[in-house]
């Protein structure tokens, strides 16, 4: 065996990271000390950013790729896998974070989309990507740009959990709906929600989505996570939830424990038990059009 | 890649039960590639592959998988959940990949995991890089034929093996499958590809 013979960055290689991550919880951190309590607390992965998703609302104007800075130190600080955010579109962004040696890279509709009309082309990357998803054709049109992961959108930075679960519930329950129909029929409803069809025959024929899907996007408490677990999802992402709660590192370990107790109501009962207060929220229905997140690339 | 004599000869075997321990990591995985294995060495009837969540489960397996995970999170999970003194007394043997190579091994370069020490290996974590350095190459496994298609993602090293395991299969110098006894670790995920050779050697050691 030589190491000249070795095969980088394949599909395999690609959705196997992704595998690995499954029955986790993804923390976004700002800083090296962050990280370490997200390592700490059982994260499997760290989310490297200049801001969570809530002090972006606040800051607004563009929000972009964090100062590579941040991220080299975040890396050096943890031995689990890190991540960053590029832009919708913005593939030099993209070649940035993997040149740095990011593991997986999120195109998030968190930052101020940088293409209207085309997404990343994910195939020309070594690193693996994870893309935002509100239904099943949106999830299944990024699968085939080469995303290795979907996560269910939700609405970032509100910790309001209602459009994680609107999204989640859209996912599976459309291919439950699927079920049972012949390939012709699904072809047919390929068409209608814009999906390959390829792709949707191969997912109704697994009974869920052909790559890992995590839920992002207002969970903010232990019950929120096991809530999107029940629900379907492999595993979830906590932005703003953790380091804007009263107390971060014992809300980071409860929520690990209430994802691996997802079903089991007294462990979350019992790790809830004063945890300070969470995040504060934000009521998604107040929001103006241009303030919704999840609108942002399709 | 069974004789018919083969296939006979297993068919007749008693089943084995084999538990995947699901706390974090490919665990469906692991689950579909043990029952095709299996499946494919005429051992469906009367075996049974779970997944385990508590201490208690341990006691009527023959076989239990560490899958492939963040070694930091199992490791913690594995003590919060009190399973790490009934997994050292697990008298069955035990199949670990990639995260579950760390957790079998004596030590460890990383002060954040209390490895399990059922196996008399020293660990390198993420000896080979980050993802982008993960990579898929083809192994000379002893004991099979041919070559295996081996999928290494973030994979540990073994950097040390006492005289007690044996060698099955090295990149350069580096070693990146082992054996002790009834228990196998690999740095690599055969979960993850076709071939279950892995899987099959370790199902027909579980009945020596």
């Amino acid at each position: 065996m030589k190491l000249e013979e070795l095969r980088f960055g394949t599909e395999l290689l690609k959705r196997g990271f992704a595998s690995m991550q499954k029955g986790g919880v993804i923390m976004d951190v700002v800083n090296a000390d962050q990280a370490v309590i997200a390592e700490k607390s059982g994260a499997v992965a760290v989310m490297a950013l200049e801001r969570v998703p809530a002090d972006i609302r606040k800051a607004g104007g563009v929000a972009r790729m964090a100062d590579p800075g941040i991220i080299l130190e975040i890396i050096d600080a943890v031995s689990i896998p890190v991540m960053g955010k590029v832009r919708i579109g913005h593939f030099v962004e993209a070649q940035v974070l993997e040149s740095l040696g990011v593991d997986m890279i999120d195109e998030s509709e968190v930052l101020t989309p940088a293409d209207e009309q085309f997404h990343i082309d994910k195939k020309q990357f070594t690193v693996p990507f994870v893309c935002g998803a509100r239904d099943l054709g949106e999830a299944l049109r990024r699968i085939h740009e080469g995303a290795a992961m979907v996560r269910t959108k939700g609405e970032a930075g509100t910790g309001n959990v209602v459009e994680a679960v609107r999204h989640m519930r859209n996912i599976m329950g459309e291919i439950r709906s699927l079920q049972g129909r012949n390939d012709q029929e699904i072809i047919d409803r390929a068409r209608d929600l814009e999906a390959p069809p390829d792709l949707l025959l191969e997912t109704v024929r697994m009974g869920r989505l052909p790559v890992v899907n995590f839920s992002a996007g207002g969970i903010a408490t232990p019950s929120d996570a096991a809530l999107m677990m029940q629900l379907g999802a492999d595993g979830v992402f906590v932005g703003s939830g953790i380091f804007l709660s009263a107390e971060p590192e014992r809300m980071a370990r409860a929520i690990v424990e209430a994802v691996n107790h997802f079903e089991e109501p007294s462990v979350i009962a019992s790790v809830s038990k004063g945890l300070g207060e969470a995040m504060k929220g934000l009521d998604v229905h107040t929001l103006r059009d241009d303030e919704v997140l999840q609108y942002r690339g399709r | 890649m069974f004789t018919l004599s083969e296939t006979m000869r297993c068919s007749s075997i008693v089943g084995v039960k084999i538990g995947v321990l699901a706390l974090q990591g490919d665990v469906s995985e692991h689950i579909s590639a043990f029952s095709l294995a299996l499946k494919a060495t005429g051992r469906e009837t009367g075996s049974e592959v779970i997944a385990v969540r508590k201490a208690a489960q341990l006691s009527d397996l023959d076989g239990l998988a560490i899958p492939g995970g963040e070694s930091t999170t199992i490791s913690r999970l594995i003590q919060k959940n009190g399973m790490y003194d009934p997994i050292i007394s697990f008298d069955g043997g035990i199949f670990a990949t990639c995260a579950g190579m760390v957790l079998l091994a004596k030590r460890v370069d990383d002060p954040r995991i209390k490895t399990l020490a059922l196996i008399d290996i020293d660990v390198q974590r993420n000896a080979f890089g980050r993802q982008r350095e993960s990579f898929e190459a083809d192994l000379e496994v002893t004991g099979l034929a041919g070559t295996f298609h081996a999928i290494f993602i973030r994979a540990p090293v073994v950097t040390r093996a006492g005289p007690g395991v044996e060698v099955l299969a090295r990149i350069d110098s580096g070693i990146v499958a082992v054996a002790q006894g009834r228990h196998v670790a690999l740095s690599f995920h055969p979960e993850l590809g076709d071939d279950l050779r892995m899987h099959q050697k370790f199902i027909q050691k579980l009945e020596k």
